[in-house]
């Protein structure tokens, strides 16, 4: 009787399991078709929206764009610190962050160039993130002293034949 | 290519998610312009460029090249630098391609399509040196904002095209011409269609000189489009940002063209010479036309290892704006003792002089090869940095590379 009902149970633990199993495989073979057809027909989940809408559609790329590695955030290669996200929305919208990168200037500098851009470019009024971002510029980002001429780094020796 | 196509039928929103941020200006976006976040992301295959050719920024595009990579005598597009202001145009129809010739001192406003140009006025080729002005930006101390550029900024490819000076003279234009502008169909990085990235130009001297081309060709071939297909004005000498890509007008103007970056520090060094990091007013920038006197060492590469007893041979290339380079000269002592090279003349005007040597050192050690070119009204190259400038154009310091023996 004992044993009866071990058998049993342990039969209706073997259907549990196989269901599971025939519901997995179901669940990939479905995901499976409709990545299939996505490739085939990537326009497929493009309904005719009007092209005027606002609401962004939160995917696995907007995760990466945030993604942070090694204290660089590897979208922009901005240093992650205070201000970074000020900088990032308000100084990529027009060009690369590589223009930034590429740059060291004091902070009446960086303040210049922001009212160049503001005069001539069309970059709006940043209002409060001003000095977020140019704190941040300096502190990352400062200026080098390279005098006259700098020496040569970086050489790269090879054996010349 | 996949990704390309996926992007063609996509709505603004679904743009936004995968730049990762709403797209500010997206309403203004031209209709099937494919936002630049999103463009083809390998721009050594989109430009066709060499794999040494440095990426300095992508939005918008600028590239540069490296010395060893300048070697060949005709710069190959692969090798050439893209300096961009603006977004590259889409869309590009030559059959409805227009050039106008306007302005206050023309005589007879006109248009001409393509096909027009070439029929109607004679083709020339000339090889022909164009510098960004910041070249060698990088090396200004207080450092200078704007593109980074090392030594790479520069290229001399085989152009070919109508003078300029033969379609003013068709349209026609008055005494007070004092100046021409051009204007062309790249868009503004705020993708304002009512801003130009740039709209430079040059006094009518040097517009109306036999190398100044309104070019269909370079190389032997269509413009590739980064450089400024279909039609780009080339003005030899003179800081690359006169010869405009892409070109739709030229405005024939009875004043300094007034275009985007022609004014307040863009393109402009101190009319007076400054202390490095001095603060200079608008009205005492001047603008700057012919290039200075430059060389560059394009063999071998930094870095070669020799044996001891070996010659090293040099060459290279060396330019001097409107001028022409008449001496060229090495140092391995850090300019206690120069050697001269061998120097060619140019192919033409306003091209780059190819230079050699034969390097001989005198024992083990570590050495820098030093180039310096000395132009027709001898000026030479200088070893320190040049004046400094607020834009950090203008740098013409002696390259070198460094060579070890053993």
């Amino acid at each position: 009787m004992k044993e009866d009902t071990n058998k049993s149970n342990l039969k209706k633990e073997f259907e549990k399991v196989y269901r599971l199993a025939i519901l997995t495989i179901v669940i990939v073979a479905i995901f499976g078709l409709i990545i299939g057809y996505l490739i085939i027909n990537p326009q497929f989940f493009d309904f005719k929206k009007d092209d005027s809408t606002t609401e962004l559609p939160e995917i696995a790329i907007e995760e990466d764009f945030d993604k942070i590695e090694n204290g660089i955030h590897v979208s922009t290669g901005f240093v992650d610190a205070p201000g970074m996200k000020e900088t990032i929305q308000n100084c990529t919208n027009c060009h690369s962050s590589k223009l930034v990168l590429q740059n060291r200037m004091t902070a009446e500098r960086w303040k210049a160039t922001i009212r160049w851009m503001q005069e001539t470019q069309n970059l709006w009024d940043l209002g409060a993130n001003e000095d977020i971002i140019i704190d941040y510029l300096t502190t990352n980002y400062p200026p080098k002293e390279k005098g006259r001429r700098a020496a040569l780094t970086d050489i790269d020796w090879y054996e010349l034949k | 290519m996949q990704r390309r196509k996926f992007i063609k039928g996509a709505t603004l929103a679904s743009f936004a998610s995968l730049v990762g941020a709403e797209i500010v200006y997206g309403l203004k976006m031209p209709a099937g312009y494919v936002p630049l976040a999103l463009q083809e992301p390998d721009p050594f295959k989109l430009f066709k460029k060499d794999a040494g050719m440095v990426v300095l920024n992508d939005k918008p595009w600028n590239m540069e090249a490296q010395a060893h990579l300048l070697d060949d005598k005709v710069t190959p597009s692969s090798k050439m630098f893209i300096r961009n202001n603006g977004l590259i145009p889409e869309d590009i129809n030559i059959a409805s391609w227009k050039l106008t010739i306007d302005g206050e001192s023309v005589k007879n406003q006109k248009s001409y399509s393509i096909d027009d140009l070439k029929s109607k006025f004679k083709a020339y080729t000339y090889q022909l040196t164009l510098e960004c002005g910041g070249n060698g930006r990088s090396e200004f101390d207080p450092p200078a904002k704007g593109n980074q550029w090392t030594v790479g900024a520069v290229s001399c490819a085989k152009w070919t095209g109508l003078r300029l000076r033969d379609v003013l003279e068709d349209a026609g234009y008055n005494n007070d011409a004092v100046y021409i502008g051009y204007h062309a169909a790249d868009l503004h990085l705020s993708r304002n269609p009512e801003k130009e990235p740039i709209s430079r130009g040059a006094p009518m001297a040097k517009a109306l000189q036999d190398e100044t081309l309104i070019a269909f060709q370079m190389n032997g071939e269509d413009i590739p489009l980064a450089h400024g297909y279909p039609l780009r004005l080339v003005a030899g000498g003179w800081p690359a940002s006169v010869s405009g890509k892409w070109l739709t007008k030229i405005s024939i103007r009875n004043k300094v063209h007034d275009g985007a970056k022609m004014e307040g520090s863009s393109y402009r060094v101190p009319c007076e010479t400054v202390a490095p990091g001095e603060k200079v007013a608008d009205e005492d920038m001047c603008i700057i036309e012919s290039m200075p006197v430059k060389s560059l060492i394009t063999y071998p590469k930094s870095g070669a290892m020799l044996s001891e007893g070996k010659k090293l041979s040099i060459r290279g290339h060396a330019w001097a704006g409107e001028l022409e380079v008449a001496q060229m000269d090495y140092s391995i002592d850090f300019g206690s003792t120069w050697h001269s090279c061998i120097l060619e003349k140019p192919v033409n005007r306003l091209a780059w002089q190819h230079f050699s040597a034969e390097v001989d050192f005198p024992k083990k050690g570590y050495y820098e090869v030093w180039a310096r070119a000395t132009d027709s009204r001898g000026k030479a190259q200088p070893m320190l940095l040049p004046g400094w400038n607020p834009k950090g154009y203008l740098n013409n310091a002696c390259h070198r590379i460094a060579v070890k023996i053993g």
